[in-house]
């Protein structure tokens, strides 16, 4: 499967990352050259094969439902650009 | 009967699909130990996991498990014993992951029914697609600043659980019929509260139209975050006629998401993005797939309590009540449980009366809801007994009970209090009927003329007794005497 520079600039757009013009098409050919690289397992038949999610068979652990966690605005806000009183401020969203 | 509507060039019927949000009861969330509650400061019921801080991960809570395959097994749904968990990625301001937890691929839940009750008395069973589990949102706030938007993330990561119909609605009724008896049966189980005014309960609610006899669907809107019964209604209801509208004019309905604004009961279009949403999703490396053995299962099914379906039945066989009174006392499990205790070793008739009538007329008026009721099941019990020994007539039991709703005294204390306790003794109700046709001969002689000046006697005994003369009794007498 070859990547277009239209995919680039779609995949890069959903990541919300900023991407030069002048690195547009050599993306393209790497992404192209990734893809390209994996499809070789294309030629295995995996029919009637399960998705492989653990090597030791390992399934989700739960936890018990306790509230252990929580009650530390100072923690979580530690790190914010902006807060007004306990809520994180940001620019705003809708007009 | 289906709804449908007529428009210029024949008649349409309306194809309702709908994606309902519930909040599942726990104390702590899907994937992190901080609190559910509702209602606290911002930011206090956030866990490192749910700001999405670097290094953290989540850890599924073992009892939004049960709820959800517990809400599964009552609406007679396949469990499915392995499922995944899944990234569905967005952004936006409310959602510090970058993505929701959700399950695209393998639900926990697989294909269910429900049956709805319309208010002919007609039951329609609607097919269920899946319940998956999933995160909430957090909230914005966007009116406070004028540049910036406020974030709270006590929400973000509380468990939902998405229950997704098949496209089996074919009107508003039925539509907030089956929101109905969604929310009836997940209060019954435990696993939802269901109040929609605080968000525990909201609808997506996907709609089409086409001409009668066609089995094909027509494009569809998708109205999201319809949080009322009613809202729902009218949601259908416009939005059917706005399409019937457009295709009857030649025009084409456009697939998108639409809003319903309650102020102007109308739906309309959220600016539709440039590119369609592309989630992206793939399964969640931070999760390993849930595998859950049939012995969980089967410990959940034997603790399912009697839901409203069977509680109906169990109230028309066991208590002789209609199927339109069973069906109000089961809606709400607290009503059930009211009732019950009301009737038990009483005439469960006049029980199934007392609480639809004058109970649920004095809650109303008030605005108080049952749980708080000043008239307890106990004490509604006793009025009744007190009617159906003859203590007191059922007029004046009208009158009591709006002392016991006031003052929250027993019917018996207010009874002998007030001095109500009916007459029935012939005796002491003749000895006072013949004083007073012995003062009134020309009344006497009038109501021998005319049988319907007898109510003036009625009057008067009553009068003499204070109104306590069982009056079944009194006109027994008169008929007798003056007949």
């Amino acid at each position: 499967m070859s990547i277009t520079r239209e995919t680039v600039e779609q995949a890069a757009r959903l990541a919300r990352l900023t991407v030069a013009e002048e690195d547009k098409d050599r993306l393209a050919g790497e992404l192209s050259a990734i893809l390209g690289f994996v499809e070789q397992l294309d030629a295995i038949n995996t029919d009637d094969v399960e998705p492989l999610t653990s090597v030791v068979g390992a399934t989700a652990r739960m936890r018990k439902d306790a509230v252990n966690a929580g009650d530390y605005p100072e923690r979580v806000l530690a790190n914010a650009p902006d807060r007004v009183t306990d809520f994180y401020a940001v620019p705003k969203v809708v007009e | 009967m289906a709804q449908t509507i007529k428009g210029q060039t024949g008649e349409w019927e309306i194809v309702i699909g709908m994606e309902v949000h519930a909040q599942v009861l726990s104390e702590s969330k899907l994937f992190s130990g901080a609190s559910t509650t509702f209602g606290k400061a911002p930011n206090h019921n956030v866990a490192l996991v749910d700001a999405a801080l670097p290094g953290m991960l989540p850890v599924l809570n073992e009892e939004c498990v049960r709820q959800a395959v517990r809400s599964g097994l009552g609406i007679k749904a396949e469990i499915n014993l392995y499922s995944v968990f899944d990234r569905k990625n967005y952004f936006y301001a409310d959602l510090p992951q970058g993505y929701q937890i959700s399950q695209l691929y393998h639900p926990i839940v697989g294909e269910g029914e429900l049956t709805i009750d319309m208010e002919d008395g007609e039951s329609r069973v609607i097919g269920i697609e899946r319940i998956h589990l999933e995160q909430d949102a957090g909230k914005s706030i966007h009116d406070q600043d004028p540049h910036r938007s406020f974030i709270d993330l006590n929400r973000t990561g509380v468990a939902l659980m998405e229950i997704v119909s098949k496209p089996d609605l074919r009107g508003g009724d039925e539509a907030s019929a089956y929101m109905t008896k969604l929310r009836s049966i997940l209060r019954y189980l435990g696993t939802c509260d269901g109040n929609m005014e605080q968000g525990s309960m909201r609808a997506d609610v996907n709609v089409s139209v086409r001409p009668v006899g066609s089995t094909e669907l027509g494009t569809r809107t998708e109205t999201k975050n319809v949080n009322s019964v009613r809202f729902i209604r009218q949601t259908v209801e416009y939005e059917a006629r706005r399409q019937v509208e457009v295709l009857e004019s030649g025009g084409t309905v456009v697939q998108e998401t639409r809003l319903y604004d309650p102020a102007k009961g109308e739906t309309r279009s959220m600016r539709s993005k440039e590119e369609a949403h592309d989630y992206r999703y793939f399964p969640d490396p931070d999760l390993l797939p849930l595998q859950l053995d049939q012995a969980f299962v089967d410990a959940i099914a034997s603790d399912i309590p009697e839901l409203p379906d069977e509680k109906r039945a169990r109230f028309e066989a066991e208590y002789g009540l209609s199927t339109y009174d069973a069906g109000v006392l089961v809606a709400e499990k607290e009503t059930g449980d009211f009732f019950e205790a009301v009737a038990k070793g009483r005439d469960a008739k006049l029980a199934a009366n007392w609480v639809m009538g004058e109970l649920f007329g004095a809650l109303n008026k008030a605005g108080v809801e049952l749980a708080n009721s000043p008239v307890s099941a106990d004490a509604l019990g006793g009025l009744i007994e007190a009617i159906a020994s003859d203590t007191i007539s059922g007029r004046t039991a009208k009158d009591v009970f709006a002392t016991m709703f006031e003052t929250g005294k027993s019917a018996d204390t207010i009874i002998d209090e007030q001095g109500l306790k009916q007459i029935s003794d012939e005796g002491s109700i003749e000895a006072a009927l013949d004083e007073i046709i012995a003062a009134n001969p020309a009344q006497v002689e009038k109501a021998k003329e005319n049988p319907k000046l007898k109510g003036w006697f009625v009057g008067q005994v009553m009068k003499a007794t204070g109104g306590q003369a069982n009056p079944g009794v009194v006109n027994k007498l008169i008929n007798q005497k003056l007949g």
